[in-house]
């Protein structure tokens, strides 16, 4: 790990207070993107991907609270800068794309007006450049007829070049840091593979480093540098891409491996995890969140995970690990 | 957007042919003998009948119906049986005072409303919030005429800040040259201040009433939009690509959420049309609904009938206002069309 660190998250809690109880949605999660590097964070629904984007973002629902921990972006820890200095560095130093793109834009406003608003903000542009610098940025993330196209509503446009207009308003500024949350659920498979090269094609050429979210191990694997493995609130395993395929060490990690299908065989290989992620109001949470459905679990599984640090070059949480 | 506004119009015409029809029907079911009242107490019976023929009232219903809809033609709604005067100059005459009176309790209201929603969605929980809750409470539970009894014993009877409540402007005052037949806006093209200050004295407590009656669902309306949208995805993306809030609360999340209050609009003005009838006769203001409401208890159909058809008409020309407002702020009913 030469390289300085673009961002270093570091023993991240999050939970949300709701009516039915406290929901501990991420605990001590810690993880670091280097400059340039594209890490993919994958884990099954509901195991907290979305959350630490949207905590390390400051844009957590109301009823989310981050209770512990440091994301630092050079100097700056996002977690506890204030409100000002965070909309200071959102979408200027770190950015984000949304799954579901067609509804992550204005559905009344023009596309170019939108990008239009992302440069007078952080761009230095003035207010009369500014439409013509949208077109520029439309022309840039490969929309055809860019002059034209600025003009029309989301509506008017496939949820793939949503996804590109969306690219264009996170690029905008430049950010050092691009978050991108599932930026292909729901686009076709033709759309996805583009998306995903525009998204690599731009972070190659500015050596912008990029979080990759998604439930899709195959697709990580083929993207990313580095995966962070999330179970229920937890990173249980983070490694480079190939050590993780080669020598995955956690046994969840192993599971999810096996569930992979462009790496089974044939169907009858395809094994399913056993087990649901646990609910994450209950108090009695064991320390291991995946010692209920983990097949090699010993008595030491009810101590406290081993703590390893987030720069670690194979980091895994757990007692009993494979090999 | 023309071909909207066509569409609508074209859509509007049975509904206003519905109309004539019902209000016709519903005229002539209407309890009481108008001849036997025009007569008089004291009238024979062969003076009644005398009258009820002049009157074509002895006619089969669809002679009736066909002379009704003949005259309706040329714009002739008929004569009052009270007054004799043309039931069409007098709602001429009266119309401006009630649209006066309505469109500024409107306003009122929508100034209220929406900034306490706006700021009752941004922060739940506070004591704005709870405001809002209060207000719309009371607003829903207040009856109209209530209201304004309740301001005139208060602001005229007690405290004397307003004037007394009778009518569009103190005797001492003339109205000014009708341009609108708006006294607010038609005192200031005469250039007459102490004439505009005048009417909207005689004004704010009218308009007030109604305002406090259309308050609740407004306010509720642009509350619950406003915390729908300010959940929504392109609200959080338009935070995560770190927009400015007063960028995010105004452009992008208040123009979405004033949708459906806009829509709320056209049935708050409905319910404003009914309350006016009331108001207008607490404050003695010389509008149509308190014509409306005296020729009703004379069972003088002429002007009844043509009451309705105004509202109708005034109903179907808000509703296609409202259209175009909202096919202005949102690109994708303008493709409809
Ligand atoms: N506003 C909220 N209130 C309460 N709990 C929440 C809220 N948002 C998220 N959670 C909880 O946090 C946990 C993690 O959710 P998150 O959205 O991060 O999952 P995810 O990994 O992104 O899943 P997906 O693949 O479905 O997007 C879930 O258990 C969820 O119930
Ligand atoms: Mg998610």
């Amino acid at each position: 790990m030469s390289v300085a660190p673009a961002l270093l998250v570091q023993n991240l809690s999050v939970e949300f207070r709701t009516r039915s109880g406290v929901v501990k949605a991420l605990e001590s999660v810690s993880f670091t993107v280097a400059k340039g590097e594209t890490l993919a964070i994958v884990g099954e629904s509901g195991s907290g991907k979305s959350v630490t984007a949207y905590a390390v973002m400051g844009i957590l629902d109301p009823a989310g609270h981050v209770t512990g921990g440091t994301a630092m972006l050079g100097g700056l820890d996002l977690l506890s800068a204030s409100n000002a200095a965070m909309s200071e560095v959102r979408g200027r130093e770190i950015a984000m794309i949304f799954q579901n793109p067609r509804a992550a834009l204005n559905p009344i406003r023009s596309v170019g007006r939108q990008i239009a608003d992302v440069l007078i903000r952080h761009g230095n542009v003035p207010r009369k450049e500014a439409p013509e610098r949208a077109v520029e940025m439309l022309r840039a993330v490969g929309i055809p007829d860019p002059s034209r196209r600025a003009k029309a509503y989301p509506f008017e446009m496939s949820g793939g070049m949503c996804q590109r207009v969306m690219i264009a308003i996170a690029i905008a500024a430049k950010p050092s840091m691009l978050i991108a949350d599932e930026p292909t659920t729901g686009l076709d498979v033709t759309t996805q593979a583009v998306i995903m090269d525009l998204i690599s094609e731009l972070s190659s050429g500015t050596g912008m480093a990029t979080i990759f979210i998604t439930h899709d191990l195959a697709l990580a694997a083929q993207r990313a540098d580095r995966i962070a493995v999330m179970h229920a609130g937890h990173v249980i395993e983070c490694a480079a891409t190939r050590e993780l395929f080669e020598r995955p060490r956690h046994p969840y990690t192993a599971e999810l491996i096996a569930a992979t299908p462009d790496r089974a065989a044939n169907l009858d290989e395809l094994a399913s995890i056993p087990g649901a992620l646990p609910d994450l109001r209950r108090t009695d949470l064991p320390p291991c969140r995946y010692s209920e459905r983990c097949p090699r679990k010993m008595t030491e599984c009810d101590q406290p995970l081993p703590r390893s640090p987030a720069v670690a070059a194979h980091m895994v949480a757990c007692w009993n690990p494979l090999r | 957007m023309g071909n909207l506004i066509l569409k609508r119009l074209l859509l509007a015409v049975p509904s206003l042919i519905g109309v004539v029809i019902v209000t016709f029907l519903l005229t002539r079911a209407l309890p009481g003998d108008p001849a036997a009242y025009f007569a008089g107490p004291a009238a024979t019976a062969e003076a009644v009948e005398e009258i009820r023929v002049k009157l074509g009232l002895d006619q089969p219903l669809i002679v009736q119906f066909v002379r009704y809809i003949g005259d309706l033609s040329h714009g002739d709604l008929g004569s009052s049986l009270t007054t004799g005067q043309p039931v069409a100059a007098e709602i001429k005459r009266r119309l401006p005072a009630s649209a006066e009176l309505t469109l500024l309790g409107l306003l009122v209201s929508m100034a209220i409303a929406v900034p306490l929603g706006i700021l009752a969605a941004t922060q739940p929980g506070s004591l704005i919030d709870h405001a809002c809750r209060v207000v719309t409470t009371a607003g829903v539970s207040l009856p109209v005429f209530f209201t304004g009894l309740i301001l005139i014993y208060v602001f005229y009877y007690k405290l004397g800040w307003a004037p007394a409540p009778l009518g569009r402007l103190d005797i001492f005052f003339s109205p000014p040259p009708q341009v609108t037949g708006f006294y607010l806006i038609d005192s200031l093209i005469a250039g007459n201040g102490a004439l505009f200050v005048a009417s909207l004295k005689q004004l704010i407590l009218p308009a007030l009433t109604l305002g406090i009656f259309s308050l609740a669902p407004i306010a509720r309306m642009t509350r619950a939009s406003m915390l729908a949208v300010l959940s929504s995805d392109f609200v959080r993306s338009a935070r995560a690509s770190g927009l400015s809030s007063f960028t995010v609360v105004v452009t992008y999340a208040f123009r979405n959420a004033m949708l459906p209050v806009i829509t709320t609009l056209g049935m708050v003005f409905s319910f404003l049309l009914g309350a006016n009838v009331l108001v207008e006769k607490v404050f003695a203001w010389p509008g149509i609904g308190s014509f409306a409401v005296e020729a009703l208890i004379a069972s003088d159909f002429a002007p009844v009938q043509g009451f309705v058809l105004t509202m109708a008409i005034m109903y179907v020309a808000l509703n296609l206002i409202i259209d175009i407002l909202y096919g202005l702020i949102d690109p994708r009913m303008r493709l409809e069309a």
